[in-house]
């Protein structure tokens, strides 16, 4: 038995720890884009080069979660619907990689009267994935808190459309932004951070019908 | 010694049949769902059917007696076999059985042919608890659901924790539930044995003493465990994985309360406790453990508001309690007559 609760508690943390990465992704990505919209590249470029690490981590982190639940034969009833949700959630950390990482090659211009619009988008996207951390971590311990969180989550996906649209009128209705292509790139980007809040929802989806399994 | 075994036979194959089917109604879900491996469930389930029925098999072999008291192992042995035969049939017809049921359907027809008259009042009490048993099950799972949700709310214990738990906590309760599987049911077994019992008392190091109907129980015990290690694993895999679709916790949950309402249908130090203080107590007569099972089911389906309850299954409950005896006393009447007059056994 003893044995046993030692090798729950590792897989128990290994869980938290790859909860926390992505979490910790999120909020950098937030970060991360207002320095960009603030010009501040050089902290940018950091602030990708964490993220970048975290990504890796928990690509290492879910494999090493993925092993143990099979060699220890943890859950074999939830296995699948867990190995699946922390695949779906490491969809997450990847798509916030990937934006961050076409802002620096891409560097789209992003025009001053669409910034506020766009760390808006930004701030709103992050919540709707720290909405999701929290009700995976309630998947994992506080059960019943699962839907709360998920309400949460398909609020801030439904603002972050929202505000995507409203960005998308603005640049193509504006006259200072002077070509086709460049008004193509803002919409580009715009979709791209309002992807991630799509991505929480997705994944919040998938989680909501876990829950209903996990019900005893 | 020949003579003994041939006699007995008819009982150990009952047994052998209990073991490969009753052990997967304690074992089915938890190894189904392979929480339990088979091995450790087969090891365990055989260690404690065996010491449920050598400590605690006397009671409800005693209720068995009271209804028909076969005094010949010849009648004995017919018995068993027209339970045994009865079981066989009604399985390969698809039909619900149990071999609490066919036994007392076997005893009754040995009382007919007999001519010793039936013990009516026996008979009620024991058909009385066959209905009795699921409704109590049903209820216990149903109490044990809301307060082991109540519990998980409270505890909010992790995933990965609680499934450790919930296995620990289906061998704990599948180990209570072999034990009270061993004591309820061996009177099926070798409850008809137990007048005529070929063995003497047997002195252990003088530490112990078996009594003859300890040894008899002790060999009713073996044959069910043979049953569970040789034949059972199919039956449970079958249980666990399609027809109680159950989470480990609602398993554990069933699984509990079955055994609990079996032992207190086995359980002579309980019935004194409850006697002692003035408290009612429980008949010792052997049920049915797949009805037990099924009750406890009902119990969480009503629990969770009246998803999945299955009414089918109940009406076919109802049926056996009527269809098993009658098949088996038929059975056990026309056998008893071809073992007197074909084999000219002495069989009352």
């Amino acid at each position: 038995m003893k044995l046993f609760l030692s090798k729950t508690k590792e897989v128990e943390g290994e869980i938290e720890k790859f909860l926390e990465n992505i979490q910790r992704a999120g909020l950098l990505f937030e970060q991360a884009l207002k320095d960009y919209f603030n010009e501040r590249m050089e902290r940018f470029e950091d602030k990708c080069r964490e993220i970048d690490q975290l990504e890796h981590d928990s690509d290492e982190v879910r494999r090493d979660i993925k092993r143990k639940l099979y060699s220890y034969m943890l859950l074999p009833d939830s296995r699948g619907d867990v190995l699946g949700l922390i695949e779906n959630l490491d969809n997450v950390i990847d798509l916030t990689k990937k934006v961050v990482s076409h802002f620096s090659i891409e560097t789209p211009i992003i025009y001053p009267f669409l910034k506020d619009d766009f760390i808006e988008l930004a701030e709103t996207s992050v919540k709707a994935v720290c909405e999701l951390i929290g009700a995976s971590r309630a998947f994992f311990c506080e059960f019943s808190k699962v839907n709360d969180y998920l309400i949460k989550v398909f609020f801030w996906e439904h603002e972050a459309d929202k505000i995507e649209e409203q960005i998308k009128r603005k640049a193509f209705q504006s006259d200072q932004i002077e070509t086709f292509s460049r008004k193509v790139h803002i919409r580009y980007f715009c979709e791209r951070i309002s992807g991630l809040a799509d991505e929480a929802e997705s994944v919040g989806e998938r989680l909501s019908v876990y829950a209903i399994k996990r019900a005893i | 010694m020949f003579t003994i075994i041939f006699f007995l036979s008819s009982g150990l194959f009952l047994g052998w049949s209990l073991g490969a089917n009753d052990a997967a109604n304690v074992w089915g879900t938890a190894v189904g769902t392979r929480m339990v491996q088979f091995k450790r469930a087969a090891l365990t389930c055989s260690i404690f059917i065996i010491l449920g029925a050598v400590i605690s098999g006397s009671g409800a072999s005693h209720t068995l007696g009271k209804l028909g008291s076969i005094t010949t192992i010849a009648g004995a042995f017919t018995v068993a076999l027209a339970a045994a035969l009865s079981v066989y049939w009604m399985t390969k017809l698809a039909l619900p059985v149990s071999t609490s049921q066919a036994i007392v359907g076997a005893i009754v027809g040995w009382n007919i042919y007999a001519g010793t008259g039936i013990n009516l009042s026996s008979l009620y009490k024991i058909m009385g608890t066959w209905v009795f048993s699921p409704v109590l099950t049903a209820a216990i799972a149903f109490l044990l659901y809301f307060l082991i949700t109540l519990f998980l709310k409270k505890t909010n214990i992790h995933l990965i924790r609680l499934d450790g738990f919930t296995r620990t906590g289906l061998i704990v309760a599948g180990a209570f539930g072999s034990y009270s599987l061993g004591a309820n049911n061996i009177a099926n077994v070798m409850g008809v044995f137990t007048p005529t019992s070929p063995f003497n008392d047997l002195k252990i190091a003088n530490l112990f003493t078996l009594s003859s109907v300890q040894q008899l129980f002790l060999l009713g015990g073996l044959a069910i465990a043979v049953g569970v290690f040789t034949y059972s694993k199919k039956v449970m895999m079958t249980v666990g994985a399609s027809i109680y679709k159950l989470s480990p916790i609602t398993a554990f949950i069933v699984v509990l309360s079955s055994s609990v309402v079996l032992f207190l249908f086995a359980s002579e130090g309980l019935q004194l406790f409850l006697i002692s203080h003035g408290l009612p107590s429980f008949p010792l007569v052997p049920v049915s453990s797949s009805q037990s099972i099924v009750g406890g089911v009902i119990g969480i389906s009503l629990a969770k508001k009246g998803r999945n309850v299955n009414y089918a299954i109940l009406g076919r409950i109802a049926l056996g309690w009527i269809a098993t005896p009658v098949i088996a006393a038929v059975v056990s009447f026309v056998s008893l007559y071809f073992m007197q007059n074909v084999f000219i056994q002495q069989v009352f």
